[in-house]
C-alpha cells in the first residue's frame, strides 16, 4: 500500500442506524481504529454479518461487506474463504445470531478453524425484535416472551467456544478501548479462527446488565486482565489473585500479597486453565479478559488448499477425463 | 416355442438379491462389456433405502435393470424379459415385473424353508404354480461359486460374495460374449488384493464354462439383441450423475474460474459429491458442510469471492436452502442449486424417483424472487444442462435451479463425447473502469441493459469496496433503501432479469411428430425416454413429442407452439406440476397423466394414454365417451379432461 491509512479511511459514508448509547458505537471506533493500526487492505478485508443489531456493522466499515441472513454469516465465510484464503475476513454476530439460530454453524467454524474473526457481541437480548430474552440471558429475565422470568439456563460463548474446539479465545468490553482493542489486534494475527466475546451493553432493552463488572467503579476488582506468563491477579493494589485449589479442582480467589507463590500464572495454550477462567463470574470471582485462550493451529483454509491436489488450479483438462473410461469408435 | 427371442431388436436383464450380493457392481459391468460390444442401452438401477437389510428378505432386495439392443434405447424397459434371482426374496419382488414367458435364472441354494419364509413364500413358488409359463433354470449358483474359489483360500462368506461373477460371466456366455474386459477389470481393481482378485476371476471364468459346456444342455437360450446402428464419433458409458459432475467441471473450464461445490450427504445426491471430489486436477473444489444451510451459505460465499459456487441436495435439503437462495437473488450473486429429487414429502421414499419439486423449484422462495429453473432429461444430457445452467448464472448474476432426479442421477447410456472446443466460452461480467468521483455502488450495480447481469465483483478488488446484502438496495448504487418506490422497481428488476433468460434460450423444439397436430405429449425432465418410446411407438403422424429444458422462463415459442395442438397430454411423476405452469405461466389447458410409485413410467402405459387421448383428441369426448378409471399405476390423477 502506498498511503498510510487512518481510522477515517475504514470509515464508511453510511449513517450510522444504532441506538444512541448502544455499546456497538463503541466497538465500531475500536474496529476500525485496529484496522489502521495493523493497516489492513481495504480491498482485501471483508465484514460478514447474520441478522440482528451488530449485522449492520458491515455497512458502517469502509471495506468489502456481506450483510447476509440470521445465523449463517460463518457458513458464508467459510465459503468465500475456500474462494480467496488471502482475505481478511471477520465475522459480526450477535448472541442470538450466532448462539441461537447459528449455533451450529459457529460451531463448525471454530471446530474447522476456519481463518476468520469471529466478534461476538453478547448483550443478552434479542435487540433488533424488541427485547425478547436471548440463549444467553440469565435465568429470570423478564422480557416480553418471558414475563414470568426465563427460566431455560443460558449458555456460555467462551465455554460453547471452547467446547467447539476453538483455538483462540478472547474476551473485550465494548466501552474499553485499549483492552478490546489488544483483543482484536491478537485476533487478527491469528491464523485460524479467533473467537472474541464482546460484552455490549444494550440500552434500550437491558442497560446495565454488565454493570456488575463493567461500571467504572467496580473496575478493579471485577476484572481481570489476563495476559500471557503474568500473575492472574486483580484488585487496586493487585492484591487479589486467582489460585488453583487441588481439593476442590477449582479456582479461588486468594490474598496475592500473602501467597504470592499461589497465584497462578497466564498460560494462554492451556486449555484446562481456559476452561476455568472462562467460568469465572462476579459477586465471587472476577469476569477474564483479554486473550484466555490463544493455541495456534493450521487454519481450515491452509489444510483445505494443502490437501488439494493442485490448490484448486486447473491442470487437467475435461476432455481428458471424459475420455479416461472405456471408449469405443463407431465409423 | 421360447418366448425370450434369440435374436430380437432388444432385450431387458435385471438382476435381482440381496443388497449385499454385489448387484449394483454386476449390472455396472455387464453395461461396461454391453457398450463393448456396440448394443445401445439403458439403466435402471433401483436399490432398497437400507444399507443391508436383513438378509433374505423382500426390503433388502436390490435390483440392477438394463435394456440393451438397437438404438433408440431411451429407457431401461417395461418388463424384463431375462431375471438373474440370488434369493426366494428377490424373486418374490421382482416377479410380478417380469415379461410374459421370462426367463429366471435361480440361484437355488437359498431355497430352503428358512430361506423361503424370509422371504414371505408360504410353499415353494417352484412348486406352488407360482412360476408356470415362465421359463426357469435353476443353478446352486453359490454352491458352485465356492467350488471354484475353494483353492484360493478365502473364508466361507468371503468366497460367497464372488457369485455375482459367477451369474456375470453366466450371462456374459448367454449374449455371446468374451469374459475378457471383466478379467480386466478385475485385475485392475483387486490388484493389491490376491485372493479375492483370483477367486473373483475365477469364479467368473466358472460361470462362463458353465454355459460353455453346456452341463444342463440347451436350456440356457444365447441371445443375440441387435446391434446399434450409431452416427460416428467416440463413444463411452456415462451415468447422469458423472455426466453432471463433468458438466460442471466442463462450465468452470468455459468460463475459467474455480469452482466449488458444497454440499451435504443426502440421497440420491450424493454421488454428485463424490464424482466432483475426484475432480481437483479440473480446479473443483468440493466442501462437505455442517448441514444443507451451510452447504448452500458456502456455495454462496464462494461465489462472492469470484468462484462457481454449487451446492447440490435433494428436495428436503433444497427446502432448507430456500431463505440463502433468498439471499443470492438479492445480493445478485450466481450460484447453481442441483436437486437431485427423491420421492416425497418429507424423508418419503429416499431412493427412489419423482419429479415433484419443480414447484419448489418455481415458486417455492418466501416473496417474489423467481430464479431461472433447467431440467436434464438423460443421463447425457445432465453434461450440456450444467454448463448451460453455469452460463445462465454467470450472465445474469442470478441462482439457478438444475432439476435432475434419483433415476437419472444413477441411470447410465452411451455417450457420444462431445467435443468441448465448439462450446462457446462462458463469459463473466467485469465492472467497467470507475471514475475518479463516480459512486462505487454505481459500478457494482451497472446492470447489463440485456440480461440485467450486474458485473462480478469480489473482495480484494481494488477501490471497487462495497456493501451486499439480504436488505433491500436501491436500484443505482446498492445503498439499503427502503424507499417503496425503489422496492417496486428492484421487484420488477428481479422479475425482469428472469424473464430475459428466454432472450438468450433457444426456441423450443418438437423432439419427433409434427409442430401442429391433434396430440402433443409434453414432457420434462427424466420422463424424456419413455415419453420418446411410447410416441415413436404409436406412430401417428398428428402426435408430437415436446420436451422442455427451460422451465423458467418457458423459451418464448412454447405457448405458440403449444397452441398449435388441439389436445395437450402431461406425463408426469408428480401430481400435475408442469401442468399447474403451462395453465399459470402461458394460460394453456392440458390433461394429465401422474405417476408417483417411485418407478418411471413404462412405456405400455404412456402408449395406451397416448392412444385414447388421441382418440378424443379426434372425436371429441362425447364419441369416445368418458371413462373413469381407477387405480391402476398409470392413472394417479387426472383432471381436465373436457375438450
Amino acid at each position: 500500500m502506498s498511503a498510510v491509512l487512518t481510522q477515517k479511511d475504514f470509515t464508511s459514508s453510511q449513517e450510522v442506524r444504532w441506538c444512541p448509547g448502544c455499546g456497538d458505537y463503541a466497538i465500531l471506533k475500536t474496529v476500525t481504529r485496529v484496522l489502521a493500526d495493523v493497516q489492513a487492505d481495504p480491498a482485501k478485508t471483508v465484514f460478514i454479518s447474520g441478522i440482528g443489531c451488530s449485522s449492520r456493522f458491515p455497512y458502517y466499515v469502509e471495506t468489502y461487506g456481506f450483510h447476509t441472513i440470521h445465523g449463517r454469516a460463518p457458513a458464508i465465510a467459510t465459503g468465500l474463504k475456500l474462494a480467496n484464503p488471502d482475505l481478511d475476513v471477520w465475522v459480526v454476530t450477535g448472541d442470538g445470531d450466532g448462539l441461537s439460530i447459528g449455533g451450529n454453524h459457529l460451531l463448525h467454524a471454530l471446530r474447522r478453524n476456519v481463518g476468520i474473526k469471529i466478534l461476538l457481541f453478547n448483550n443478552e437480548i434479542y435487540g433488533l425484535t424488541k427485547g425478547q430474552y436471548s440463549p444467553t440471558s440469565r435465568l429470570g429475565t423478564k422480557s416480553p416472551s418471558s414475563p414470568a422470568g426465563s427460566f431455560d439456563p443460558p449458555v456460555s460463548p467462551g465455554a460453547f467456544a471452547l467446547g467447539a474446539g476453538a483455538r483462540f479465545i478472547a474476551r473485550g468490553i465494548d466501552v474499553d478501548k485499549d483492552g478490546l482493542g489488544a483483543a482484536l489486534t491478537a485476533a487478527h494475527a491469528f491464523e485460524g479462527a479467533a473467537f472474541v466475546e464482546i460484552f455490549q451493553n444494550c440500552i434500550v432493552y437491558n442497560e446495565d446488565v454488565f454493570r456488575d463488572f463493567t461500571a467504572k467503579e467496580n473496575a478493579a476488582n471485577a476484572q481481570l486482565h489476563v495476559r500471557h506468563g503474568e500473575p492472574l491477579v486483580f484488585g487496586e493494589n493487585k492484591e487479589r489473585g486467582v489460585a488453583f485449589n487441588p481439593k476442590t479442582m477449582a479456582l479461588e480467589v486468594i490474598d496475592a500479597h500473602a501467597r504470592p507463590n499461589d497465584v497462578l500464572v497466564h498460560d494462554e495454550t492451556n486449555r484446562t486453565l481456559a476452561q476455568l477462567l472462562l467460568a469465572m463470574s462476579p459477586p465471587d470471582f472476577p469476569m477474564a479478559l483479554g486473550v484466555i485462550l490463544r493455541q495456534p493451529g493450521k487454519s481450515f483454509e491452509r489444510a483445505y488448499y494443502e490437501n488439494h491436489p493442485t490448490r484448486l488450479a486447473r491442470t487437467g483438462r475435461v476432455a481428458d477425463v471424459i475420455r479416461a473410461t472405456s471408449t469405443w469408435r463407431v465409423d | 416355442m421360447s418366448p425370450v427371442n434369440k435374436e430380437s431388436e432388444s432385450v431387458v436383464v435385471r438382476f435381482a438379491g440381496d443388497s449385499g450380493d454385489g448387484v449394483q457392481l454386476m449390472g455396472t459391468q455387464f453395461v461396461a462389456a454391453t457398450a463393448l460390444e456396440g448394443n445401445d442401452f439403458a439403466t435402471f438401477p433401483d436399490y432398497p433405502a437400507e444399507i443391508r437389510a436383513p438378509a433374505g428378505t423382500t426390503f433388502g432386495v436390490s435390483a440392477y435393470q438394463i435394456h440393451l439392443g438397437a438404438r433408440p434405447i431411451t429407457t431401461a424397459g417395461d418388463a424384463p424379459q431375462v431375471l438373474v434371482a440370488f434369493n426366494p426374496a428377490a424373486l418374490k419382488v421382482n416377479l410380478p415385473l417380469l415379461a410374459p414367458g421370462a426367463l429366471i435364472i435361480l440361484n437355488t441354494d437359498s431355497f430352503t424353508s428358512r430361506g423361503l419364509q424370509k422371504a414371505g413364500y408360504a410353499e415353494d413358488p417352484r412348486q406352488s404354480g407360482a412360476l408356470d409359463g415362465y421359463q426357469l433354470v435353476e443353478v446352486d449358483i453359490t454352491k458352485l461359486t465356492l467350488d471354484a474359489v475353494k483353492p484360493f483360500g478365502l473364508s466361507k462368506s468371503d468366497a460367497g460374495r464372488c457369485k455375482n461373477f459367477w451369474a456375470l460371466g453366466l450371462v456374459q456366455w448367454m449374449f455371446g460374449r468374451d469374459i475378457a474386459p471383466i478379467e480386466a477389470w478385475i485385475e485392475k481393481r483387486f490388484a493389491k488384493n490376491d485372493a479375492v482378485r483370483e477367486s473373483n476371476l475365477a469364479a467368473l471364468r466358472a460361470g462362463h464354462a458353465y454355459g460353455e459346456t453346456a452341463e444342463l444342455g440347451a436350456a440356457i437360450p444365447q441371445l443375440r439383441p441387435a446391434k446399434a446402428e450409431f452416427p460416428p464419433g467416440e463413444y463411452r458409458g456415462v451415468r447422469g450423475g458423472e455426466a453432471l459432475a463433468l458438466g460442471l467441471a466442463a462450465a468452470a473450464e468455459l468460463a475459467d474460474r474455480p469452482l466449488i461445490f458444497c454440499s451435504y450427504p443426502i440421497t440420491p445426491a450424493s454421488p454428485l459429491l463424490h464424482q466432483l471430489a475426484r475432480y481437483g486436477h479440473l480446479g473443483v473444489g468440493v466442501f462437505q458442510a455442517e448441514d444443507e444451510i451451510a452447504a448452500v451459505c458456502a456455495a454462496i460465499g464462494a461465489s462472492y469471492g469470484g468462484a462457481i459456487g454449487v451446492t447440490s441436495s435433494s428436495g428436503p435439503g433444497v427446502a432448507l436452502k430456500t431463505e440463502a437462495i433468498g439471499l443470492a437473488i438479492n445480493a445478485e450473486l450466481p450460484l447453481i442449486i442441483v436437486d437431485s429429487q427423491r420421492g416425497g414429502p418429507s424423508t418419503g421414499l429416499p431412493t427412489k424417483t419423482e419429479q415433484s419439486d419443480l414447484y419448489l423449484a418455481v415458486y417455492g422462495r418466501n416473496a417474489d424472487a423467481p430464479i431461472p429453473v433447467l431440467a436434464a432429461r438423460s443421463p447425457s444430457d445432465c453434461f450440456d444442462v450444467a454448463i448451460e445452467a453455469v452460463r445462465i448464472a454467470l450472465r445474469h448474476m442470478t441462482p439457478v435451479m438444475l432439476l435432475s432426479d434419483g433415476y437419472l442421477a444413477n441411470a447410465a447410456e452411451p455417450w457420444r463425447i462431445p467435443n468441448l472446443d465448439e462450446y462457446p466460452k462462458i463469459q463473466t461480467n467485469a465492472p467497467r473502469p470507475r471514475a475518479a468521483d463516480q459512486e462505487v455502488g454505481t459500478v457494482v450495480f451497472d446492470r447489463d441493459p440485456e440480461s440485467l447481469g450486474r458485473p462480478w465483483v469480489s473482495p480484494g478488488t481494488p477501490s471497487l469496496m462495497h456493501r451486499i446484502g439480504g436488505l433491500e438496495k436501491d436500484i443505482r448504487t446498492g445503498n439499503i433503501s427502503y424507499d417503496p418506490a425503489n422496492h417496486q422497481a428492484m421487484t420488477r428488476l428481479r422479475a425482469d432479469k428472469v424473464a430475459a433468460v428466454a432472450k438468450f434460450i433457444p426456441e423450443q423444439g418438437v423432439e419427433i411428430g409434427p409442430s401442429r397436430g391433434a396430440l402433443a405429449v409434453v414432457g420434462w425432465g427424466s420422463t424424456y425416454g419413455a415419453i420418446y418410446q411410447a410416441v415413436r411407438a404409436v406412430r401417428d403422424p398428428r402426435v408430437a413429442h415436446i420436451h422442455i429444458r427451460y422451465l423458467s422462463p418457458f423459451p418464448a415459442n412454447l405457448g405458440e407452439l403449444l397452441r398449435g395442438f388441439d389436445r395437450i397430454l402431461v406425463p408426469e411423476m408428480n401430481m400435475g406440476q408442469l401442468a399447474t405452469l403451462l395453465r399459470d405461466k402461458l394460460g394453456v389447458e392440458t390433461v394429465q397423466i401422474n405417476k408417483v410409485t417411485g418407478q418411471p413410467f413404462l412405456v405400455s402405459e404412456l402408449v395406451e394414454e397416448i392412444r385414447r387421448q388421441l382418440a378424443l383428441a379426434v372425436l371429441g369426448d362425447a364419441a369416445v365417451g368418458r371413462r373413469a378409471r381407477a387405480g391402476g399405476p398409470a392413472s394417479g390423477a387426472r383432471r381436465g379432461e373436457t375438450a
